[in-house]
């Protein structure tokens, strides 16, 4: 199964090969056309001679991870995060390192041997170390090199009613969508780009979408979605199974506002559930592909995701399939002609 | 009637097993088959303490030497259902809550359901958050129920327990859940192994106790029914890391440690340490200045008063999903453990009351 493969698979920004292999092996057959850029981004191209906008739809490849960036005389590993990992998420966690993907653990003091008041600290970044059972310093280097990555060792799997869980929905799921979407025929130029280092500033789709200077792009993504009871509404950015979510301003792009309406029209005339994203915080790799060359008309289509950024998270396969039938609808709609610039504009 | 094969498999099998005080029921049918290939003597008690017993080659009235592992691991129960279907929860046994942020667990209702402690994701974290960490009262199961849902297959109470399976790091070193405190279940299985045809005069008692963790209850029932002449709790101690006492610190693969201290009757200390250096294993030596945080606490003051004696591997991350031990420092544990109950004789006992 193609998304327990691709979130089971390892890759940090910057060491995505695993997740590209998974990619180009499942794509392939379907594309006219399927090569790497200089940084390592897949591009896939499909009818790209046919009349109309390019459209080049984006996901990211790349996830949260770890670097190996020393080793103690014990044998414990020192690292840093690559992207952006809250520390107090690591503690008692089990990762794999490197591409061997031997495991490891992520531990912390026992509570028997704690200070009092100790708890009420989150564990300071530099007392978390990973174990891979290493007698000394030499052990490990044996087995571990300085800059291999890790990532979290979690199982994809069902969870509760029409749910699943894994490590690295962000932006796996994008990933997904987009190979389903390849996989069917569109009367319309289609670029798919399975991008690399979002996580670390949307640094491939930078170069990507330069290259390939669409007219319309599309960045799928999974965003926040934390919809507790415990949470004010305003912070909850989406809902679970609320549809795919459609930005409208984020930490770095005020959404195109014709594109938007194209998109919220479109839904409501396939009757494909959608919400929009409510918060203002985090962004995607639209903000680089709006701002490259002379500027892209486009948008985002997210999926709400619990727990981003954390070793166990959890997305609605409804919300997944419901997004891949609004792209679906939005490239039909492309097709035929109905997205006229001016229409939707003010 | 015994055979040499490593209890290794037993040992995962016992990791894979959720157990938490009180609700032992599934380690202990594991404990009872694996007890079973050195035994047909295996009993349960009322609380559910699992009693295996080997006889031994005395004449008359034989001493008796026992050795207890507890089954129970730490644990979480349901103590509301939220709207939206979110679980809270409180301890049964001692988590940090730090540890507990993003982990999954198995939420032990109507049906076994996967359940994640939610965290906030750092797009929607202040700086200010990122400087606290939330109590047990803040964190919450998203079990992916709708409340009504939610409601049907989970009631208050329902035992949490954590979801983490063991790996195999390097060096025989095993990490995951519930190593404390199944590998000195391993130790007592091992132990049965390595003691095979080999006489001993002592009849050895192997019990697998429950709740310890909130409190040997097991251990209070387990000593006062059998009285045996000696008893010794094997349980796990701390792996060196940083930022610890160094006297609370032992080095994981160089031996288990022996403790030393009031909980501990002086000749039963003595006569570990010499089966150690009688059979040329490595030790360790864990001094303690009151009770022991063992089943060895419960021993010493039941019925009579029993001769106590404590032993065990040393873990690392004790009370989290991925304690960390080594097979090597079970396997010499169990060594010594089998020498010591060779050396258990009338005149051994005898002097237990001679001071």
């Amino acid at each position: 199964m193609l998304l327990k493969r691709l979130t089971q698979a390892m890759g940090p920004s910057g060491f995505e090969d695993e997740v590209r292999g998974i990619l180009r092996e499942e794509v392939s057959p379907y594309v006219d056309a399927i090569y790497t850029d200089v940084l390592g981004t897949l591009i896939c191209e499909k009818g790209r001679s046919q009349p109309g906008p390019c459209v080049m739809l984006d996901a990211h490849m790349d996830e949260v991870g770890l670097m190996v960036v020393g080793v103690e005389n014990s044998g414990l590993l020192r690292f840093r995060p690559l992207g952006g990992v809250d520390p107090r998420i690591l503690v008692a966690k089990r990762v794999r390192i490197g591409s061997s993907k031997l495991p490891g653990v992520i531990g912390s003091k026992p509570i028997h041997l704690q200070k009092p008041d100790e708890q009420k600290h989150p564990i300071p970044e530099d007392e978390l170390f990973i174990d891979i059972g290493a007698k000394d310093k030499e052990d490990a280097l044996a087995n571990v090199q300085l800059g291999d990555v890790a990532v979290f060792d979690t199982l994809y799997d069902t969870i509760g009613d029409g749910c699943v869980k894994a490590k690295s929905f962000d932006d796996r799921v994008g990933c997904y969508i987009l190979s389903e979407i390849l996989k069917k025929s569109y009367a319309v130029p289609l670029v798919g780009a399975f991008t690399v280092q979002e996580e670390v500033g949307l640094r491939g789709a930078t170069a990507a979408a330069h290259r390939i200077a669409p007219d319309i792009a599309i960045a799928l993504e999974a965003t926040v979605c934390f919809d507790g009871p415990f949470v004010p509404s305003h912070s909850e950015g989406t809902r679970l199974h609320g549809g795919p979510a459609l930005t409208v301003q984020d930490g770095r792009t005020v959404a195109d506002v014709r594109f938007l309406r194209f998109m919220m029209e479109t839904a409501t005339k396939h009757n494909i559930p959608y919400q929009l994203r409510r918060v203002k915080g985090g962004s995607n790799d639209f903000a680089a592909i709006q701002k490259s060359r002379e500027g892209v008309v486009g948008g985002a289509i997210s999926i709400p995701l619990r727990y981003m950024h954390a070793p166990a998270q959890i997305v609605s396969s409804k919300d997944v399939e419901n997004a891949i039938r609004l792209v679906d609808a939005i490239l039909q709609e492309i097709a035929s002609g109905n997205w006229v610039e001016e229409r939707f504009a003010n | 009637m015994s055979d040499d094969i490593s209890h290794l498999d037993t040992l995962i099998a016992l990791l894979q097993q959720d157990g938490g005080p009180g609700t032992e029921e599934g380690v202990a049918s594991i404990v009872k088959r694996a007890f079973g290939r050195y035994t047909q003597d295996i009993q349960t008690d009322v609380l559910g303490n699992v009693f295996a017993t080997v006889q031994g080659t005395g004449e008359g009235k034989r001493p008796t030497v026992m050795l207890a592992a507890h089954m129970d691991q730490i644990a979480l129960l349901v103590k509301a259902i939220l709207p939206g279907g979110y679980l809270r929860v409180v301890q049964a046994g001692g988590f940090d809550a730090r540890t507990l942020v993003g982990q999954e667990v198995l939420v032990h209702g109507r049906e076994t359901l996967r359940g994640i402690i939610g965290s906030k994701p750092p797009h929607v974290t202040t700086a200010e958050e990122r400087k606290r960490t939330p109590p047990l009262e803040e964190l919450f199961i998203d079990v992916a129920l709708s409340e009504e849902r939610a409601k049907q297959l989970v009631h208050v109470g329902d035992v949490v327990t954590l979801a983490s399976q063991p790996v195999h790091l390097l060096n025989r070193r095993i990490s995951g859940k519930s190593l404390d405190n199944r590998t000195s279940i391993a130790i007592l299985l091992e132990c049965l192994r390595y003691l095979g045809d080999k006489p001993h005069e002592a009849d050895v008692i192997m019990v697998a106790t429950v709740q310890e963790e909130v409190g040997t209850r097991g251990a209070i029932a387990a000593g006062y029914r059998e009285k045996p002449d000696v008893a010794v709790a094997v349980d796990v101690t701390w792996a060196d890391m940083p930022e610890q006492p160094q006297d609370l610190s032992f080095k994981m693969g160089e031996g288990p440690s022996v403790t030393f201290g009031p909980n501990i009757h002086p000749k039963v200390f003595r006569a570990l340490k010499d089966a150690a250096s009688s059979s040329h294993m490595p030790w360790q030596l864990e001094l303690s200045q009151g009770p022991t945080g063992t089943d060895g606490r419960a021993f010493q003051i039941a019925a009579d008063g029993i001769a106590t004696g404590v032993i065990g591997i040393a873990i690392r991350y004790m009370h989290t999903a991925v304690e960390t031990g080594s097979y090597d420092d079970i396997e010499t544990c169990a060594k010594i453990l089998a020498r010591f109950i060779q050396t258990i004789d009338a005149s051994f006992v005898e002097g237990l009351t001679c001071y």
